[in-house]
């Protein structure tokens, strides 16, 4: 499934990458610790996280993860922005909790 | 010369030489030609050829002919009628009616007719090969459909599409490939009884909006020295969490990158305040970090037990009050 299709499943608001969705999401990891998903994830999982400091897109682009769903609505820092655009890193916002949306994304078949 | 195949006879075409294409000795036939020859088969006559034709009306004398020539220094101009090609008039036909003193002949009356075009939508390969057997300097381009002509293909316009399209084969591929180094080249053209190279880097504690930045340097600089992002992720991830212990446990310290043939070693140096029990510190779930901190997504207790997971070789000492040594390598 590509990043774009869950965009519009969920709703997600844009906040970096319009350019990037098409890439594919080949599983998901749901974690605020930066050493579990460095540990964890796996290459092209979508990261569901409520963190927003720069290190988030640090950690995506050293696992060569798909994006980041950032959720509660948190608004990123603008450092982390910055540094998601130069890693190539797409940061989707989400109004709703992890459990909601790592629910809504089991559902669509990321397993 | 009406109803004869016309022929463009000027210095710009090499008419002499009908058919017989000079050929490279096979030894000589680089990856290029064979890519240009590739090539010709793939690319289309419409992507080579000049959009921009000037033409005449039949029904023009060859003094406009002359003025048409000289102007754009051509060596001859296809003849149109509203969209379709019905002739064409050569920079020879000139110089018959120069000398017979019948410039105010009709275009019509001297032109030749049976020309040899090309269709847009054919391999270049085709151009080439009539130009091969024919040695006309040009010729023009009809549209499949509608017959109409749509352009003109010279052996410039040939050489300019190949050239152009090969340069930018070759910019993708080079940016493709980065600015790499090759390490392992550069290695082997030293020779001596043992090669490294350093790359050192000074972490700063506490400064939690820069953790990571110098794993991302020492990244970046082994993409560069030829390392797959496949060869050196377990390296770049054990750094990561070893620069975040350095911001996240003491006042600073330094990361010492050796790189090797055949292994990259990380030496992470700090002077304080090392670590109370490792065997404690080494077991996933364990720390001691600040509130603050785990906050911030780090001090999950998994730095070094990650580190363990992915390295290849781990050494960790440390010395309550005087600092930590960690030592960790990657075979790469």
């Amino acid at each position: 499934m590509k990043l774009k299709e869950l965009v519009k499943s969920l709703n997600l608001k844009v906040l970096v990458g319009m350019d990037l969705l098409d890439r594919d999401v080949t599983g998901g990891y749901a974690s605020d610790m930066l050493s579990d998903v460095l540990a964890n994830s796996d290459k092209g999982y979508v990261w569901v996280t409520m963190q927003i400091h720069p290190n988030v897109p640090a950690v995506a682009s050293t696992k060569d993860l798909s994006g980041i769903i950032i959720v509660n609505g948190r608004k990123p820092e603008a450092q982390t922005l910055t540094k998601a655009e130069e890693k190539k890193v797409p940061i989707l916002l989400s109004q709703r909790s992890t459990y909601q949306v790592v629910g809504r994304l089991y559902e669509l078949g990321i397993r | 010369m009406k109803g004869k195949t016309w022929l463009f006879g000027t210095s710009e075409s090499v008419g002499k030489t009908k058919g017989k294409t000079q050929r490279l000795p096979r030894s000589q036939k680089t990856k290029e030609v064979q890519k240009t020859h590739q090539l010709s088969y793939e690319l289309k006559i419409k992507e080579a050829m000049s959009k921009k034709v000037l033409t005449l009306k039949p029904n023009r004398t060859m003094m406009d002919v002359r003025k048409v020539l000289k102007d754009h220094r051509f060596t001859g101009i296809p003849i149109v009628e509203s969209g379709r090609l019905v002739g064409i008039v050569s920079i020879e036909d000139l110089i018959n009616c120069l000398r017979a003193g019948s410039m105010e002949t009709r275009v019509k009356d001297i032109m030749t007719t049976k020309v040899v075009t090309l269709f847009s939508d054919e391999p270049l390969i085709h151009a080439i090969n009539k130009f091969g057997s024919y040695g006309f300097g040009r010729f023009p381009v009809l549209d499949r459909d509608s017959k109409k002509l749509i352009g003109i293909i010279t052996k410039q316009d040939i050489i300019r599409c190949l050239l152009s399209t090969l340069q930018s084969l070759y910019h993708a591929r080079e940016s493709k490939k980065g600015n790499r180094y090759q390490a392992a080249r550069l290695f082997a053209d030293l020779p001596s009884d043992w090669t490294t190279m350093i790359l050192k880097y000074h972490v700063k504690g506490g400064d939690f909006g820069k953790a990571g930045e110098k794993s991302d340097q020492l990244k970046g600089n082994l993409l560069k020295l030829g390392y797959s992002d496949e060869q050196i992720r377990r390296l770049i991830i054990s750094a990561l969490e070893a620069e975040m212990n350095l911001v996240i446990f003491t006042s600073g310290g330094d990361m010492i990158a050796q790189i090797e043939p055949g292994k990259i070693t990380v030496k992470v140096i700090d002077n304080g305040p090392g670590i109370p029990d490792i065997e404690l510190a080494m077991q996933p779930g364990y720390s001691t970090a600040p509130d603050f901190v785990r906050e911030l997504g780090f001090g999950a207790g998994m730095g070094l037990p990650n580190i363990k997971n992915c390295t290849d070789e781990m050494k960790l000492e440390s010395r309550l009050g005087k600092g930590t040594n960690l030592e960790f390598s990657v075979y790469a």
